[in-house]
């Protein structure tokens, strides 16, 4: 495990490091001069050449990357041009709604793809299990966007029962009731997903059933639901698992559009905003901060597939 | 042992066929654009705005008083140009990464970490960084999500061009002299074609769904061009007073990447099994 553990963080650190130089880059593969592009279109010559100092233009690429990357680690992610605060404080309000919308966004994908997978699995070339398994195919072919406009309309303006845009803090007033704010939206952002663990649930355990050791404890004469629960569903939980992780990190970006349907005051309605203002240092501190957030839960979630199960380790 | 090929059931055959089907439609569509929309999709009728589907405009009307259908139909145009556009990128450059990197080992190493390091970003975030950099477009929009799936492309053909490398009649092609551009040209590529046809399905799938956020998000094609992804863009205020107009430009979409997805699955399942190992990697959603 130690092995693992210690050549799996040597894939880590170098990634990371990597993909923050790409995203230093990124300021400076846009036309025009860097220090002009970070402060926008109304900055003034001298604060332009204040800037070039203090980004250490005139020295070479390496050097100003370790001064980027020193001043990233020590928090320092720069000013937003429209908002005049700094990069982290932003991020930092942004953080409750989109960690909460992914949460919520999880359950319903285990709670809704889980069974659907195991029912269709278990009635495996039925009818049922045929139209669940389309179902679910045209599911993951559908934009959330769309899917979110109308849970919009039909629960929102028409029904009535759920806002439709925005979302209040769970520390304002209202408190945890405010997570009703989330539930349209983490339906829309979840049917895609659920989709995807729908077909995965369905083909793990298919694949588990045809292993010896299930056929020995059918033979064995253990009552056939016992079979299911005990020895297939515990170990096509494996890949489940390890796929609803992977989900997770990439609902993060995929939030993006979920929250710019819904006005949602997270990280990904920020990366939008920001592009269309052209604020160039928030796109590069929250694209830095989805990034390591997405290399951080993908190593999370290989190491814990590697402990339940451990002929990973030896892969 | 014999290797068994997993046939596909009555029901996964009809599902190819309706694949199959879809694409053949929507390329009719795309071809025969100007001849099939009954009205012009640009010409802009304020007598008859938001007007629910009727015998004269069979999908209603959006909030300039255009032709939905008419515009459905244009946008069939894009959503092929940009889909085969992608595919053309991916795969293009997949098979030049994947290719090279099996066939060169010590290039392929640094070939493969920069292919990891542009994993790193999670799939649409990757594009919209891209389109930062390039500016919204149509080409860009076709470069931004093409590069995207270049990545998913070069670690399959990487796969694939390592397993067919092991094999003993490479070994003896080899042997006989063959030096590695005849390796790479007479026998990885032809071998590479159906596990990449699968590929060029999934990947035709995701950018007409990542086209449509990109349009959505009002970072894709100019919203003068009539794409899906343009027409619910626009008419999302309207959803409340004129709800049918979102439905139809919604279904296009899930319906391309539906059939897409379908013909894909079916061509996987009827892989060699050794090849279809490449595909069990992470899926970027």
């Amino acid at each position: 495990m130690v092995r693992y553990l210690i050549r799996r963080i040597g894939v880590f650190v170098p990634t990371l490091l990597a993909s923050s130089f790409l995203i230093f880059a990124f300021i400076r593969l846009i036309p025009g001069d860097p220090a002009a592009v970070m402060l926008g279109d109304l900055a003034t010559p001298e604060a332009v050449a204040a800037l070039r100092v203090e980004m250490g233009l005139d020295r070479s690429l390496a050097h100003q990357y370790i001064l980027w990357l020193s001043a990233a680690l020590r928090g320092d992610l720069g000013d937003s041009i429209f908002f005049q605060v700094p990069v982290l404080q932003l991020i930092a309000d942004g953080l409750e709604t989109s960690i909460l919308l992914a949460a919520i966004t999880m359950v319903w994908i285990v709670v809704i793809g889980l069974p659907i997978g195991m029912l269709a699995a278990s009635r495996r070339g039925s009818l049922l299990d045929q139209s669940l398994s389309g179902m679910a195919m045209f599911m993951a072919s559908v934009p959330t966007f769309w899917v979110g406009l109308y849970l919009i309309f039909v629960f929102a303006a028409t029904l009535g029962w759920l806002p439709s845009s925005g979302y209040p803090s769970i520390f304002e007033e209202g408190g945890l009731s405010n997570l009703r704010y989330l539930l349209l939206p983490s339906l829309a952002l979840a049917a895609p997903n659920a989709a995807l663990i729908i077909r995965l649930t369905r083909a793990s355990m298919l694949d588990v059933q045809r292993e010896d050791y299930v056929r020995t404890a059918r033979a064995k004469g253990i009552h056939p639901l016992a079979v299911v629960l005990r020895h297939v569903f515990r170990n096509a939980l494996l890949t489940v698992v390890s796929a609803v992780g992977f989900t997770v990190a990439a609902l993060i970006s995929e939030a993006v559009v979920t929250e710019t349907v819904f006005s949602l005051p997270g990280i990904g309605r920020m990366v939008v905003q920001s592009i269309l203002r052209r604020d160039y240092p928030v796109i590069q501190g929250t694209i830095l901060m989805i990034v390591l957030l997405y290399l951080t839960i993908n190593l999370v979630v290989d190491i814990l597939h590697a402990w339940l199960d451990p002929r990973v380790k030896l892969g | 042992m014999t290797v068994k090929f997993p046939q596909l059931g009555l029901g996964g055959r009809k599902l190819a066929t309706f694949g199959f089907a879809a694409v053949a439609l929507l390329s009719f569509c795309a071809l025969f654009a100007p001849w099939l929309s009954p009205l012009d999709p640009l010409e802009i009728n304020p007598l008859a705005r938001l007007t629910p589907p009727s015998a004269a405009h069979w999908f209603g009307t959006d909030h300039f008083g255009r032709d939905t259908l008419s515009r459905v139909i244009h946008g069939s145009r894009m959503a092929v140009v940009i889909g085969f556009g992608v595919v053309g990128i991916a795969l293009g450059g997949g098979i030049a990464f994947g290719v090279t990197s099996a066939v060169l080992p010590r290039l392929g190493l640094l070939l493969m970490r920069i292919i990891d390091v542009l994993m790193a970003f999670p799939a649409l975030l990757l594009a919209l960084a891209l389109i930062v950099i390039l500016g919204r477009g149509v080409e860009n929009s076709i470069l931004a999500i093409g590069v995207v799936y270049m990545t998913t492309t070069a670690r399959i053909v990487y796969g694939v061009s390592l397993r067919l490398k092991a094999e003993t009649w490479v070994d003896a092609a080899t042997a006989m002299g063959a030096g590695k551009i005849r390796l790479v040209f007479l026998h990885i590529l032809p071998n590479l074609m159906s596990p990449l046809f699968v590929q060029a399905s999934f990947v035709f799938a995701f950018a007409q769904l990542q086209a449509a956020s990109l349009d959505f998000l009002g970072l894709g094609v100019p919203p003068e061009t009539p794409t899906w992804g343009n027409m619910l863009s626009e008419s999302r205020i309207y959803i409340t007073r004129a709800p049918w107009l979102l439905l139809f430009p919604g279904l296009m979409i899930a319906l391309s990447a539906f059939s897409l997805n379908v013909v894909g699955d079916a061509v996987r399942d009827r892989l060699d099994p050794r090849l279809q190992a490449a595909f069990t990697g992470r899926s970027r959603s």
